[in-house]
């Protein structure tokens, strides 16, 4: 029986793990992820769970002790955010090579300088190229069933890869929600035991994990990796399907609030999406044709579903919370790659907003939709929601 | 005791057609160590020369279950490594008991791989740290590291007009391991064989974390000929720049006390990294040297002789 | 495994089985070689335990081997160099007690065997 509880976005994420109850978890507290951390320890304490945990002494460790745990055969999970993501960097590019099925709860902060503790997109955008399965939450629901969507994917034998779970730091890791949250016995039904081919406490076959690799093999391995994410796609999809049978909900590529028939869309992801969905309902109540579309897998990106649905719009204003600096936003990035196999584009803006946690409010949503209904769109100029002129 | 036929009746972790330099010193450090295991053992290696030139892909030396991650995280990738045995134990998912041993150069222990070091320490994870300690980040050239010995001419900090070389002394890592308070840590030079199998058996008996600093000579950057590793590593403890000691459960013991020390200039000559501090105008950092290793020498008596606990 | 493998057939992550390396011979790099006079040998397994190449193969020989000074030496001894992977460096040559290993230019040895 699923049960409503009042829930913080760590504090569902938290019992998303305990109700995995993984083989090994190690972590360190960096704001806004430290509940995730201080909850599961709790859970330990009190043996509502029996997972070894590893209160390391930084980011860099803690996912190279997940690592360790997980080339040696367990299940094991990490959780981090912004600085603490930056410092392990190292080690979130060199996991995904390794083909070990980690997953890691990621709450949005932004990235110093000037050191900022609030949400913005800046920490994960910046991993974009190295491999992670991304999967983005507006809530702590999506939160919460998005840890369990992550462990399939991640251990299923055609991807075998890290995935990353996100959520926004603050608005949604601290913000209480009612938070549907599955009975214990059906999550440790859906979840099953991993079971590694290959691991090191494995002692008939000892196998040789991590090796250097030079010009004449370094390549072929990586096109491995490249043809595992790719097939997270169609992993992603399955597993959501299956996942949808325990929750009821569904799991697409992106979700697409009112966007069928409207005129403007926009592309936004996480948190703010809510706000979107409340300014969308306001205008359609005036008769505006106007659309959201949140995404939901980013990596790998399902370019060419989002081509089907954003085809025929007449404007598209993607959102981004993170600047990628010299060049296109990467969600807008993302979007316009994607359309540009059409003969006819539809016509296209970027905007930033909310850097360092500053607040996105309906009113500029609105003025967003009403700009790009009035055709005043530079597709090659990046505009910035709610800043200081 | 050892002899050193318990040493080479086990099958080696380490197979041949690996790339190590001839004449270097880390097989016999790594196959001692490992022999020394009643238990199966899993490998976590940092990156460094013994990585590097064991996996050399498609080729493997290794025997035993292995992984390597970054450069800095050994200590960090056996703590999980001993953490998923301990769950997977406890869970009823795997039998066997096994031993679990990382091994770094000087570079990963003393300077980047500090931190994970300490950290793993602290915890109490119970894994072997060995250190093969060559004096330098040896596997790109003889670079400076926080293990490079005062006056040696190293890339990053070479001898010239104006410069002996590194003018500090090098971090004492056994006593900084020591200092988190584990059971077991200890120095051992890569000639005694019997004393590392010795060392090593203890370490791996030790309940909670242990520690093993093994010197091993460089042919290839301390610019010897291959031929004279043992010889050299066997001068380092005659010299007393390197003694042979260990720290059990605080206490220091020295295995070894030369009955006559050896001036240090025998452990000098003939290592190139060293020609330099024979000329006129640098014999003065010979002398220093001396004072710095009978310094050093003197401290380590009075800590046996207090048997305080560190 | 062949040089020619392509990315589908290889191993998943880069994973390796063990001891690989025997493919790979070492003993191309050598310029000196360990001649060794097993009639002075003791066994002690001093060089043994050097040998950086693990390319000294031991057996346990019940019978026992002629050795130093015309003594029997039984259980585990040493036999000929494994000239596949020795690189040549002399530490067995320079730690032998009995000196009983000679380090030889390569080319002096081959001219003699001819």
């Amino acid at each position: 029986m699923s049960v409503y509880k009042p829930l913080t976005g760590a504090q569902a994420t938290a019992e998303a793990m305990r109700q995995i109850n993984p083989d090994v978890v190690a972590a360190y507290p960096i704001t806004p992820q430290t509940p995730i951390v201080e909850f599961f320890a709790e859970f330990v304490a009190n043996g509502l769970v029996d997972t070894e945990m590893i209160p390391v002494e930084s980011e860099h460790s803690a996912l190279s002790c997940v690592v360790g745990a997980a080339a040696a055969g367990a299940r094991a999970m990490c959780a981090t955010s912004s600085q603490g993501l930056a410092l392990m960097w190292e080690i979130v590019a060199a996991t995904p090579g390794l083909r070990l099925p980690i997953v890691m709860p990621v709450v949005n902060r932004a990235l110093s300088t000037p050191i900022n503790i609030h949400c913005d997109h800046s920490d994960t955008m910046g991993t974009l190229t190295i491999g992670w399965v991304q999967i983005y939450s507006e809530n702590a629901q999506e939160a919460y069933e998005n840890v369990f969507l992550a462990l399939k994917i991640a251990e299923h034998p055609d991807v075998l890869l890290p995935v990353m779970v996100m959520q926004d730091g603050f608005i949604t890791g601290h913000g209480v929600e009612n938070v549907k949250v599955l009975d214990d016995a059906v999550v440790k039904e859906f979840v099953g035991q991993r079971n590694p081919d290959r691991y090191l406490l494995d002692l008939e076959h000892p196998y040789t994990i991590g090796p250097l690799a030079l010009p004449d093999f370094y390549y072929e391995v990586k096109r491995q990796q490249e043809e595992a994410i790719e097939r997270a796609k169609e992993v992603y999809l399955r597993a959501g399907e299956e996942l949808a049978k325990i929750t009821g909900n569904t799991y697409p590529y992106f979700e697409e609030y009112k966007s069928d028939d409207a005129e403007a869309v926009i592309v936004i992801l996480n948190s703010a999406a809510g706000t979107a969905k409340d300014a969308i309902d306001e205008l359609r109540a005036e008769g505006r044709k106007v659309g959201l579309i949140k995404p939901k897998l980013f990596r790998p990106f399902p370019y060419k579903e989002y081509r089907e649905v954003l085809k025929d719009k007449k404007v598209i204003g993607v959102l981004d919370r993170s600047i990628s600096f010299g060049s296109y936003a990467p969600v807008y990035a993302e979007i316009r790659n994607a359309l540009f196999e059409l003969d006819h584009r539809p016509a296209m803006q970027s905007y930033i907003y909310g850097l360092g946690g500053r607040d996105i409010f309906k009113s500029e949503i609105k003025n967003v939709f009403e700009e790009l209904l009035s055709g005043n769109v530079d597709s090659e100029k990046q505009k910035y929601i709610g800043l200081r002129g | 005791m050892a002899t050193y036929q318990d040493i080479v009746s086990k099958p080696t972790p380490l197979a041949p057609g690996h790339r190590m330099c001839a004449g270097c010193g880390i097989p016999a450090i790594v196959n001692s160590i490992i022999a020394a295991s009643d238990k199966p053992v899993i490998v976590a290696n940092a990156t460094g020369c013994l990585e590097v030139t064991s996996t050399i892909y498609p080729f493997s030396a290794w025997n035993v279950p292995w992984v390597h991650l970054t450069f800095e995280n050994a200590a960090a990738v056996a703590a999980g490594i001993e953490t998923a045995y301990k769950a997977l134990k406890k869970r009823g998912k795997i039998k066997d008991d096994v031993n679990i041993i990382a091994f770094g150069g000087d570079g990963g222990t003393y300077d980047i791989g500090i931190q994970a070091l300490s950290g793993a320490l602290e915890r109490g994870h119970r894994f072997l740290y060995v250190v093969y300690d060559n004096e330098g980040y040896m596997n790109t050239g003889n670079q400076r590291s926080g293990a490079t010995p005062f006056g040696a001419d190293t890339t990053t900090v070479p001898a010239g007009t104006k410069s002996i070389g590194k003018t500090q002394w090098r971090k004492n890592i056994v006593e900084i391991s020591a200092a988190h308070r584990i059971p077991y840590a200890a120095q051992a030079a890569a000639h005694n064989v019997v004393d590392i199998y010795n060392k090593a058996k203890k370490a791996l008996s030790a309940d909670g974390p242990s520690f093993l600093a093994v010197l091993q000579p460089c042919t290839t950057n301390w610019k010897y000929d291959t031929a004279l590793t043992m010889k050299y590593s066997k001068l380092a403890v005659e010299t007393n720049f390197w003694p042979l000691y260990e720290i059990e459960n605080g206490k220091v013991h020295i295995n070894y006390k030369p009955k006559e020390r050896k001036p240090i200039e025998e452990f000098l000559k003939g290592q190139g990294r060293y020609r330099h501090l024979f000329k006129p105008e640098n014999r003065y950092a010979i002398e220093e040297f001396q004072s710095l290793v009978d310094e050093e020498w003197e401290r380590l008596l009075k800590l046996e002789e207090s048997g305080a606990k560190l | 495994m062949a040089d020619k493998t392509g990315w589908k057939d290889l191993m998943r992550g880069g994973d390796l089985p063990p001891a690989t390396s025997r493919e790979y011979k070492t003993g191309s790099w050598r310029s000196l070689r360990p001649v060794l006079d097993l009639s002075n040998c003791i066994h002690c397994m001093i060089c043994v335990a050097y040998c950086p190449d693990m390319c000294i193969p031991v057996v346990r020989s019940e019978e026992g081997v002629v050795g130093r000074n015309g003594r029997i030496y039984k259980g585990l001894v040493r036999l000929e160099t494994d000239f596949d992977y020795c690189k040549g460096c002399g530490i067995c040559a320079e730690e032998c007690p009995t000196d009983c290993i000679k380090m030889v230019r390569e080319e002096v040895v081959e001219t003699s065997s001819k």
